[in-house]
């Protein structure tokens, strides 16, 4: 246990005289929570519509105006041909082309059924749908409005339906991605400095004379492991301070839980730090080994696409993803107030991860050459 | 020279190394070496560059598992009690190696840790170090600031922290200036005075005078072994420079 204690002692008075490790504790929390946080946002504002209005009539100006009022639309020059709607849908200069034909407002006085045209720009899929969507609900509201009006039954009303967001009333993006990035944040810094920290001592030659004391395998991973389970700590503590201070995150949940998860997490994610620098001899081994784990790890995890959106077989290899477990309890946590028995499943997983990572970082790390 | 004539008052056997060899695929870099070195003695492995005296010297210091024959160092194997080893040596590898982004004060106190001596013990073992190398005024610098001959006396000292009974020492004077080899080798005769063995290893064929006894090893093979001052009648040479010629050639 002394020994442990020596090695922990000397990194921290490694990494106090580190400018570039100093300045990445303090800075990458700072960073990614004001840009990430910001960045990765769901929500569509600003969506550009291009009319092609070819019946100048009272409806066609009406549902125009429906579709202006709203704070997701914003009309560009209209146009009397289809034509310039595709030209400015090909230049990137509108998202949707709405194509009102003539007779459409004949075809309302009637009572005839009529139809509308969306060109819409599927190159991002999601933002191509959600336009979609919200088209679909102006004028839907418009057609309602109509229905209405030539019913007889006016305002006997059909069924409407009330939702009411739980978890996240105003269904405010940022409080839900900040608590993300945080488990972000805590991989990448306990992920990329415990795995650089170890290999460097090889690149140095400093391990080899650590190879020849009686040092037993176990007290060098612990030692490594030790100081950056801290700093990670620390980080998620100024992350998480952030993310209340700049978006007002709820903790609906004990921190207790949440720090008793993140720890056993992060033991976890420096065991695979360790492991792999044991099997490197290079920074730049760590490096391309870990940026394609993170990626994976990141883009699976549920982080940006709902999980419960993958093909199975994604779902099934979230079971092998520690960051996929850490994104979900730490929203269940902070946004629904979950405890220790609502995160059973989860903390025994990360638990298992976190004994075999570093059972391997252990058998792994030789003291030979 | 006044080195030359101390005599090996001991004569229990602390290496012993029987037919070892190291293969890497179908490299031989250790050719059947067998060599025993008593307690308290100095002993040279003398060799050009890639001679495998470094390949012998990693194995018997427990960092490398030799491809097959007997070997005990300090009375356990080399195959299975390495850790058993380790506590009873001390070793300086040809590379510099503490670490240069602490004091030499830091360096000492964490090697103290790691061989689980007291801060008492490491304290006073550190002052007592610093002192005899002559490091005392630079015990607070940090390593970057000083000449490679007083890091080289630095990793010596560390060497010895725990007080080893076998000191393995892998070409420490190369690159230092003759002064500082010099008092290199004085701090080499005290550490054998109280009693420490020392496994050195040169290329620096002057040194070689130096031990009380040497081997000369030539691609991977010990071409031949003992007390410098036989060697020159051996081979009716002036100097063990002209021994190593003669070998070689």
């Amino acid at each position: 246990m002394k020994t442990i204690l020596y090695i922990v002692q000397k990194e921290f008075l490694q990494i106090a005289r580190d400018k570039f490790l100093r300045a990445a504790i303090i800075m990458v929390p700072i960073v990614q929570m004001l840009v990430l946080v910001y960045a990765a946002t769901f929500e569509m504002k600003n969506i550009k519509i291009h009319f092609v209005d070819q019946d100048h009539s009272q409806a066609s100006g009406e549902l125009i105006h429906k579709f202006s009022a709203s704070p997701f639309f914003v009309a560009v020059d209209p146009s009397e041909d289809v034509w310039t709607g595709e030209e400015n849908l090909k230049e990137d200069r509108a998202d949707v082309v709405c194509v009102i034909p003539s007779g459409f407002s004949e075809a309302i006085g009637t009572g005839n059924s009529t139809g509308i045209q969306l060109l819409i720009n599927a190159i991002n899929g999601t933002k191509a749908e959600l336009s979609y969507v919200y088209c679909q609900a102006v004028i839907g509201d418009f057609s309602n409005r109509i229905l209405a009006e030539k019913s007889m039954m006016a305002g006997m009303g059909g069924i409407e339906t009330r939702p009411r967001h739980w978890y996240n009333p105003e269904l405010n993006y940022k409080i839900f991605m900040a608590p993300g990035i945080l488990v972000i944040l805590v991989t990448i810094i306990g992920w990329m400095l415990t795995g650089m920290n170890l290999v460097k001592e090889k690149e140095r030659g400093t391990l080899e004379q650590l190879n020849v004391t009686p040092i037993h395998k176990y007290q060098f991973i612990a030692g490594k492991l030790i100081p950056f389970l801290l700093i990670g700590l620390f980080d998620l503590t100024f992350g998480l301070g952030l993310a209340r201070l700049l978006f007002n995150v709820p903790v609906e949940g004990s921190l207790v839980v949440l720090f008793t998860f993140a720890t056993i997490y992060l033991v976890a994610i420096l065991g695979i730090g360790l492991f792999i620098s044991t099997i490197s001899n290079t920074q730049q081994q760590v490096m391309f080994v870990s940026f394609f784990f993170v990626m994976i790890f990141v883009l699976m995890s549920g982080l940006f696409t709902p999980v419960d959106n993958m093909p199975e077989w994604g779902q099934k290899i979230n079971i092998i993803n520690p960051m996929a477990y850490f994104i979900r309890v730490i929203r269940m946590v902070l946004l629904k107030g979950s405890g220790f028995a609502d995160i059973q499943r989860e903390l025994i997983a990360i638990s298992i991860f976190a004994v075999s990572t570093n059972a391997l970082a252990i058998w792994r790390y030789r003291k030979t050459v | 020279m006044k080195y030359t004539q101390r005599s090996t008052r001991h004569h229990d056997v602390v290496i012993d190394v029987q037919h070892m060899y190291k293969r890497f695929g179908s490299f031989v870099a250790n050719d059947d070496l067998s060599f025993t070195v008593r307690k308290g003695e100095i002993f040279g492995f003398l060799g050009a560059n890639g001679a495998g005296k470094t390949t012998a010297i990693k194995i018997l210091s427990g960092l490398s598992k030799p491809t097959s024959g007997e070997i005990s160092v300090a009375g356990y194997n080399v195959y299975n009690q390495t850790e058993a080893i380790k506590r009873n040596i001390g070793y300086m590898s040809q590379k510099f190696s503490l670490y240069d982004d602490l004091t030499l004060a830091e360096n000492i106190r964490f090697y103290g840790g790691v061989y689980g001596l007291s801060r008492k013990v490491t304290r006073e073992r550190m002052d007592e170090l610093l002192e005899q190398f002559g490091l005392m005024d630079f015990k607070k610098s940090l390593i970057t600031s000083l000449p490679l001959g007083w890091l080289q006396k630095l990793a010596f000292s560390v060497a010895l922290l725990h007080k080893p009974s076998i000191v393995f020492l892998d070409e420490p004077t190369s690159g230092v200036d003759p002064i500082t080899r010099r008092q290199f080798w004085e701090l080499i005769y005290q550490a054998a005075e109280g009693g420490t063995t020392i496994f050195i290893t040169t290329h620096y064929m002057d040194e070689a005078e130096y031990c009380d006894r040497v081997s000369i090893m030539d691609q991977g093979k010990i071409v031949a072994l003992d007390k410098p001052q036989k060697l020159k009648q051996e081979y009716q040479a002036g100097t063990i420079y002209d021994v190593f010629l003669k070998i070689a050639r």
